[in-house]
């Protein structure tokens, strides 16, 4: 029997009204933010949209998210057993669900090459 | 739809494609610099720990030659010694350029390069950027390489999903931008593949979310050819337990290259003697041999709780820890664990992939205009890698794909792009997506529109095929399981082509899985295939059904796509020596 978790992710692109839905993840001691969403994305719903890479190396540094107000990596964050409210960093643009654009300006793609 | 022109395209911006570009435009190349993720982030490239190999001589007399002569011995009979040569030669100029590069190389108190002696090396070899940075101080300093060359352009969030060629010459590639989700089309004059490994492909892996064979497919439908496929090879000694996060599974090696460390059972013996390696708190077996050892010790039921064996530090002291790892320490202090007081848990994991697309000592592809380089190219280190060769492998494989494909694109002229040829991969992300894979083309009903897919489909498929390459197509195999995976990844094939292309949008993550999946599958396909047939047991291809070597199948296979959309697999002649 194993418990589970509560964890509520702000969802929606930009321009549209955000939501919040809540899921119930397997709950594993030690377990990561990322591992909760990625388990979501595997067994719920693969459009949930998150960015992410390295998975457990906290290298690559691209999964900066909102967990409880307090930016942090979803890839280093603990899932508590009482869950976690996880949204997209606030002070960056929206893209989708919990994906921001922090791709630095010299690596966008523009519409033509100069 | 996004419309770019340039001379060289690069895809994959890891440690081989920034040196592919960097290479491109200092012959006087322009340069596109795609990752699907971002540039210089999310391939392996920034997640190696440990160490590099290059016979630098910095720790005692070394040369490239012996280096060569180590990595023939670990392939197994199975390297392209003209692949191999140019990586041991070619490793030590760009080592050395990177330190012009202020990579930052840890260094001895007389200021040499420190090198230490990994497995299967047989000498102080392998340099390294304390503590556990090896990758990212590498990344980090190409990123910072490339965007001083002028002529490269960085597309971050670029997803390239098919090649585009026209009567048989590279023309280009079409893909879609992240960000918007809007499809892209590239004309190039010359392509480099540098799109990584596939390791994510099975259960247990050490693999970022982008190394999903989606290269191979690539390279496979443009017309190139694959070697070696069935060779991926399984750190031995990747975490298991307790849960680590924020570190990397494959971390504990550079603790035993520097402190040792015992491996157990979980009766607490010492087992790795017994399948022919020796242990014995010395760091000296291939990895192919303990992966082997820890497998069939955890068939015999002696393995731990989590599924795997013991590796003790036990017998240090915290001051003799720290003095190693310093930081790291803590982290795993974080983490709840001291290494002096508990064993960890560890299990091979699937690790890096010594097969890939077949290239020359150019890195020519053999398709016009199309070249490869880095963890995607297959041949240098034959049935088993030496640890160390693989940044390596990138490095100079990168910078000789880059220079070679700017002077083909040079030669070339203009782009052989053609809309028809682009129009049907175009059509696949075309604003309402939703288009057959199969041949005919069919468009699904109830595509959904700018709508990703709901549900779990991909997700399943996805969690279906990472469990049957583990367990049929993993470290140890048998024909008969071998055959059913096969049987199986082509059923999934046929799941995927009639799940329906998730609609576009910003940041379709669904439809990177799709594409994923598509490659990930033909990719998965050509490892089964050639592990099938292949009736023995070699470096990372063990089959219990043939224990042993057999000295006539001391050949690689190679797999090419027939025109009827099947995978065709044949043995090669013995591998050609240069000169
Ligand atoms: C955890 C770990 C530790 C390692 N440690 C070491 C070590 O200590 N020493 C050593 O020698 N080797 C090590 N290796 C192996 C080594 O890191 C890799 O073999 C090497 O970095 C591969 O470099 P690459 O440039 O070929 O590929 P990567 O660095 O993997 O880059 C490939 C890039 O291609 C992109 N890409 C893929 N498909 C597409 C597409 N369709 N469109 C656009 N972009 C795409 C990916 O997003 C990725 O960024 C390690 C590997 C891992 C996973
Ligand atoms: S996923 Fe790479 S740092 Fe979190």
């Amino acid at each position: 029997m194993s418990e589970t978790a509560p964890i509520s992710i702000r969802r929606g692109a930009a321009g549209e009204a955000p939501h919040t839905q809540t899921y119930a993840v397997p709950w594993r001691e030690g377990m990561s933010v990322l591992d909760a969403v990625l388990w979501i994305r595997t067994h719920v719903d693969s459009s949930l949209a998150v960015r992410y890479s390295c998975t457990n190396a906290n290298a690559c540094k691209e999964c900066v998210v909102s967990v409880d107000g307090e930016t942090a990596y979803a890839c280093t964050a603990r899932l508590p057993l009482r869950g976690v409210t996880v949204a997209p960093l606030p002070n960056k643009p929206l893209l989708r669900d919990l994906v921001t654009d922090i791709v630095p300006p010299k690596e966008r793609l523009a519409a033509r090459q100069p | 739809m996004i419309e770019i022109e340039t001379d060289v395209l690069v895809v994959g911006a890891g440690g081989a494609g920034m040196y592919a570009g960097v290479a491109a435009a200092r012959e006087g190349a322009r340069v596109l610099l795609a990752d699907k993720s971002m540039v210089g982030r999310g391939g392996a490239t920034i997640m190696a720990q440990m160490t590099v190999a290059a016979a630098l001589g910095e720790q005692g007399p070394d040369d490239w030659t012996r280096h060569l002569a180590d990595t023939l011995e670990a392939g197994r009979g199975l390297v392209d010694e003209r692949l191999a040569a140019l990586l041991c030669e070619g490793a030590v100029e760009r080592i050395r350029e990177l330190d012009e590069w202020k990579v930052g190389w840890a260094r001895d108190a007389d200021g040499r390069m420190r090198q230490v002696t990994a497995p299967g090396h047989g000498a102080p070899r392998c340099v390294y950027v304390d503590f556990l940075n090896t990758g990212p101080a590498v990344a980090q300093c190409l990123r910072r390489q490339s965007a001083r060359t002028p002529g490269i352009t960085k597309a971050s969030g670029l997803s390239v999903t098919d090649l585009v060629t026209n009567d048989g010459v590279i023309a280009g590639a079409v893909g879609f931008r992240l960000e918007d989700g809007a499809a892209v089309a590239v004309a190039a004059r010359a392509v480099v593949l540098a799109t990584g490994g596939l390791t994510r492909l099975y259960r247990r892996n050490s693999a970022s979310a982008n190394m999903t064979g989606e290269g191979y497919a690539l390279a496979l439908r443009a017309g190139a050819e694959l070697i070696d496929m069935e060779f991926p090879q399984f750190f031995p000694i990747g975490h298991l337990a307790p849960r680590l996060v924020g570190m990397d599974p494959i971390m504990w090696d550079p603790f035993r290259y520097k402190l040792g460390g015992r491996l157990l059972n979980a009766a607490g013996e010492e087992f790795v003697h017994r399948y022919g390696g020796e242990d014995e708190g010395r760091y000296v077996t291939t990895r192919d041999v303990i992966s082997y050892a820890i497998t069939k010790e955890v068939e015999a039921g002696r393995a731990t709780e989590g599924g795997g064996v013991y590796l003790s530090f036990e017998h240090l002291g915290e001051g003799e820890l720290r003095e190693a790892f310093g930081p790291v320490v803590d982290r795993l202090a974080a983490n709840g664990i001291d290494l002096t007081r508990r064993p960890i848990e560890v299990s091979p994991i699937a690790h890096y992939h010594m097969g890939g697309v077949r290239v020359d000592a150019e890195m020519s592809t053999g398709v016009p205009g199309l070249y490869a380089a880095g963890e995607a190219v297959g041949g240098a280190s034959g049935a088993n890698r030496l640890s160390g060769n693989a940044i390596p492998e990138a490095l100079v494989f990168g910078e000789t794909a880059g220079r070679h494909a700017a002077r083909s694109a040079g030669k070339a002229g203009r782009s052989a792009w053609s809309q028809e040829a682009a129009r049907p991969h175009l059509g696949r992300l075309a604003a309402n997506g939703g288009r057959r894979e199969a041949s005919g083309g069919r468009r699904t009903a109830g595509a959904a529109g700018s709508r990703p897919v709901a549900g779990a489909a991909l997700g399943e498929l996805r969690a279906e095929l990472a469990d049957l390459m583990w367990e049929d197509v993993g470290v140890l195999r048998t024909g008969a399981g071998l055959a059913s995976a096969l049987d199986r990844i082509r059923a999934l094939r046929l799941r995927l082509e009639v799940t329906p292309v998730p609609g576009e949008g910003p940041y379709p993550l669904a439809r990177q899985d799709w594409f994923d999946l598509r490659g990930g599958l033909m990719a998965a396909e050509s490892i089964a295939l050639a592990a099938l047939r292949r009736t023995e047991s070699r470096g990372a291809h063990q089959r219990e059904d043939y224990p042993d070597t057999d000295p006539g199948q001391a050949r690689s296979q190679r797999v090419r796509l027939d025109p009827d959309g099947r995978l065709a697999c044949e043995w090669m002649p013995p591998c050609p020596s240069p000169g």
